[in-house]
């Protein structure tokens, strides 16, 4: 072949491992959901803990979190990060499909792996980091490989520039492989055992700790989501991104000022003042560029909202960057001290950490996913479009109830248990503000079971659209997708 | 792809010239009010890092201007809320119980004490209005293993039971079974025989073997649990002829106990309370329905 005819040879893209990533992604968050529904069945009947070391709350709990974060969230990420590159670069993925089969199978044995140690009891006690030392070994080799193809796959594309959500998914890479490392530090016990001790101790390990957690959660379900906003809504929406100068102030913006922001996990601990309150300030000052995200995926869809009546899916995206907008300024009000004094250890942190992870994280990777099945199966559209709208209806219903119920029990409990009476002794018994609180959890179990339904509704959907044999694209070779199509 | 820069139809803005896989974007300058809003949150985060503690310079840090810090707040806190209650938990503290109780205001703050410090530190273990459950006394039910005057309830607090308290109540039981002090046939015929203290008749058991267990009792028990079983409160030795049993009264659970005893612990209070607030638990506790 001469290199005349190498050049007009279009570029195949590497479908094959972001097919096996969605299905992955589906599999996880119906385990995420299930797991999250029984949980709060557990805490509203504890009765439900059956008595088993394994079905304990303790144990499941950081099952589902690894489950939606990591697992779902995760599978999500990676699978249209590979995507997205290939597609925005016009290059196929780096490193070839054993490479890409390597670490897509690589990543759900590093999640099977941590879900079976944690409900063996074995944990870190880190929260959000719980693997202990020798999975989190095999995560980094995962991890350094897919930022290897990733960046690879940058270097070769035939694009002059790099679209904006390459470098939110590049921030989320390099950004969590940094946190990981730093954070999972540790000192085994001995070779073949798996039980570690964190090389920090005291407040620095608690420091540490939530310099990790806070920015698992800025650079893993904010960044890493927002590079896959800025994809999927102008493609589904078919409208050009509202702002590249936005874009690029908000990028910046938000990677400078997220990763100062960990200590207001930390306020009235042990914790120095003075880092209680840089931590507070950097919150403040990463309200606006949180918004920037906000503001350039609904200005996008100027033009286009008539779109909203006749897609469900995009309906998903556009009430996920509501969402993300509503918690990201809950967030912040949340860092100020004296307003972390009420909401602090009370279950106002479970809804707002719920209003990100349902109404933002899911509901983004939700119309992602609507967009992204009918296109790597090729397939005209999802099998059913009103099955779409009535998962859209059910999880919305289902966050409502969950974080309305959220905040009052939040707020109740952060009112109780600073109530004095006449004489200055407390007016309530923890106790108490525990059965006061009983009949939010179970609103809030409701709003699980909503949630759960309407993803197994996409599941079932999902399922049927690939098992639909009608192909709409003919002329290629199933599976293979093509640069230009 | 060449840069081409096109005029959007539906906007009339530009784009920036770029096109990845159709998605282009438009060349719209910041929001104004996002900016301004922005800048706003900078402005007052740097008046705050003035303010407050905030810039770390080597071994020490920016104190701020105002002086502030959470340690002296919560201390602040702390000092404020003792001194409302000090007026009835000092009068508390240093009078005697039948001078409280002949004063209904300092009763009524006694007693909400009681009730507050009851619920936070005692309810976890013996339950909700003192029900107890399976090792942990039930306060209300009169059953005292210790003593169930006021006084006797404030000694019980202040020091705990098997606490590693220097004045901690300590009450010891033989491991009978465990020891080899009586054999496991044995042990059953003194389960048989304490069971009809409380559960009379008994048909599932022989008479032989009560009989022996009698005699077994007489050898083993009385020295601390007594001639007619009703237990000894110097010693912490429980009554046995008894509707309340700590351990429980079943045949399984007596053996058990005779065998191999359980021996619970309660904390010393006085190392977390004050005496006024083990007082009025003291006070609380007795007026459970048990007191004496």
């Amino acid at each position: 072949m001469s290199d005349h005819t190498l050049q007009a040879m279009p570029v195949v893209y590497n479908e094959e491992v972001v097919r096996k990533f969605m299905i992955a992604a589906m599999f996880w968050a119906v385990i995420a959901f299930t797991l999250g529904t029984y949980l709060a069945l557990e805490l509203t009947w504890p009765t439900f803990n059956l008595g088993y070391s394994f079905t304990n709350f303790g144990r499941l709990r950081p099952v589902h979190t690894s489950a939606g974060i990591f697992a779902f969230g995760g599978s999500m990420l990676f699978g249209t990060a590979m995507h997205v590159v290939q597609r925005t670069c016009r290059a196929r993925l780096w490193g070839g499909p054993a490479l890409a089969n390597f670490i897509f199978w690589g990543y759900q044995f590093f999640i099977v792996m941590a879900a079976l140690s944690y409900v063996m009891g074995y944990s870190k006690s880190r929260e959000y980091a719980e693997p202990e030392w020798h999975i989190d070994l095999w995560l980094t080799l995962i991890w350094v490989l897919m930022t290897i193809v990733y960046v690879g796959t940058l270097l070769r594309r035939a694009e002059p520039h790099i679209y904006v959500a390459n470098w939110f998914y590049l921030a989320f890479l390099i950004t969590v492989a940094m946190l990981h490392i730093v954070n999972n530090l540790s000192l085994p016990v001995s070779f073949f055992g798996a039980k570690s001790y964190s090389l920090f101790s005291g407040v620095q390990d608690a420091m540490v700790q939530w310099w990790y957690g806070h920015n698992a959660v800025g650079f893993f379900l904010t960044a890493g989501f927002l590079g896959m906003m800025y994809y999927f809504i102008p493609k589904a929406a078919n409208r050009p991104i509202y702002s590249y100068r936005l874009s690029i102030v908000h990028f910046w913006a938000l990677i400078f000022l997220y990763i100062w922001a960990g200590p207001h996990h930390l306020h009235y601990t042990a914790l120095p003042d003075w880092t209680q309150t840089l931590g507070m300030a950097f919150s403040i000052m990463l309200w606006m560029p949180s918004w920037g995200g906000m503001i350039n995926g609904l200005m996008t869809l100027s033009g286009a909202w008539d779109k909203l009546r006749t897609d469900p899916g995009l309906r998903f995206s556009v009430t996920a960057v509501g969402f993300y907008g509503m918690a990201t300024f809950e967030g912040p009000v949340m860092s100020i001290r004296s307003v972390n004094s009420l909401s602090h250890y009370t279950d106002w942190g479970i809804g707002h950490v719920h209003s990100g992870a349902l109404g933002w994280v899911a509901f983004i990777s939700f119309g992602a996913m609507y967009y992204l099945i009918p296109v790597l199966w090729k397939r005209p559209a999802m099998w059913s479009q009103r099955l779409v709208a009535w998962h859209y209806w059910i999880a919305t219903l289902g966050i409502v109830f969950y974080i309305t119920s959220m905040w009052v029990a939040g707020i109740m409990q952060g009112l109780m248990w600073r109530a004095y009476d006449s004489f200055g002794f407390l007016q309530y018994s923890f106790i108490e503000s525990v059965v006061a609180v009983h009949p939010f959890y179970i609103i809030r179990m409701i709003g699980g079971v909503c949630f759960l339904a309407g993803g197994l509704m996409m599941a079932f959907n999902m399922f049927m659209t690939i098992r639909d044999p009608q192909d709409s694209r003919q002329g290629f070779p199933s599976g293979l997708a093509v640069a230009g199509e | 792809m060449p840069t081409k820069i096109e005029k959007d139809s539906l906007t009339g803005t530009n784009t920036t010239g770029h096109d990845w896989d159709g998605v282009r974007e438009l060349d719209n300058p910041l929001p104004k009010w996002w900016l301004y809003t922005w800048l706003v949150c900078i402005a007052w985060a740097f008046v705050w890092f003035v303010l407050y503690p905030s810039i770390p310079l080597g071994t020490t840090y920016w104190h701020g201007v105002l002086g502030a810090s959470t340690r002296a707040e919560v201390d602040r806190d702390v000092a404020a809320v003792t001194a409302r209650r000090a007026g009835v938990m000092n009068k508390i503290a240093a009078e005697p119980y039948d001078a409280i109780r002949a004063q209904p205001a300092l009763l009524e703050a006694a007693q909400t004490a009681g009730r507050i410090g009851f619920a936070n530190n005692c309810q976890p273990c013996h339950g909700a209005g003192g029900g107890g459950a399976i090792g942990y006394p039930a306060l209300a039910a009169g059953a005292w293993i210790w003593g169930g005057r006021v006084e006797d309830i404030e000694l019980t607090l202040q020091h705990g039971i098997r606490s590693g308290d220097p004045d901690a109540r300590i009450g010891q039981m033989p491991r009978f079974g465990a020891d080899g002090i009586l054999t496991a046939p044995q042990i059953e015929q003194v389960a048989d025989y304490v069971m009809t203290l409380y559960q009379t008749p008994r048909k599932d058991a022989a008479e032989a073997d009560v009989k022996a267990g009698a005699a077994l009792y007489a050898e083993n028990c009385v020295a601390c649990h007594g001639e007619n079983a009703k237990g000894n409160r110097e010693l912490g030795a429980p009554a046995l002829a008894s509707r309340v049993h700590l351990y429980g009264g079943a045949r399984e659970q007596v053996v058990a106990q005779i065998t191999q005893p359980r021996l619970g612990v309660m904390p010393a209070w006085n190392q977390r309370l004050d005496a006024a607030t083990i007082k009025s638990l003291a006070l609380y506790v007795h007026d459970l329905g048990g007191g004496e």
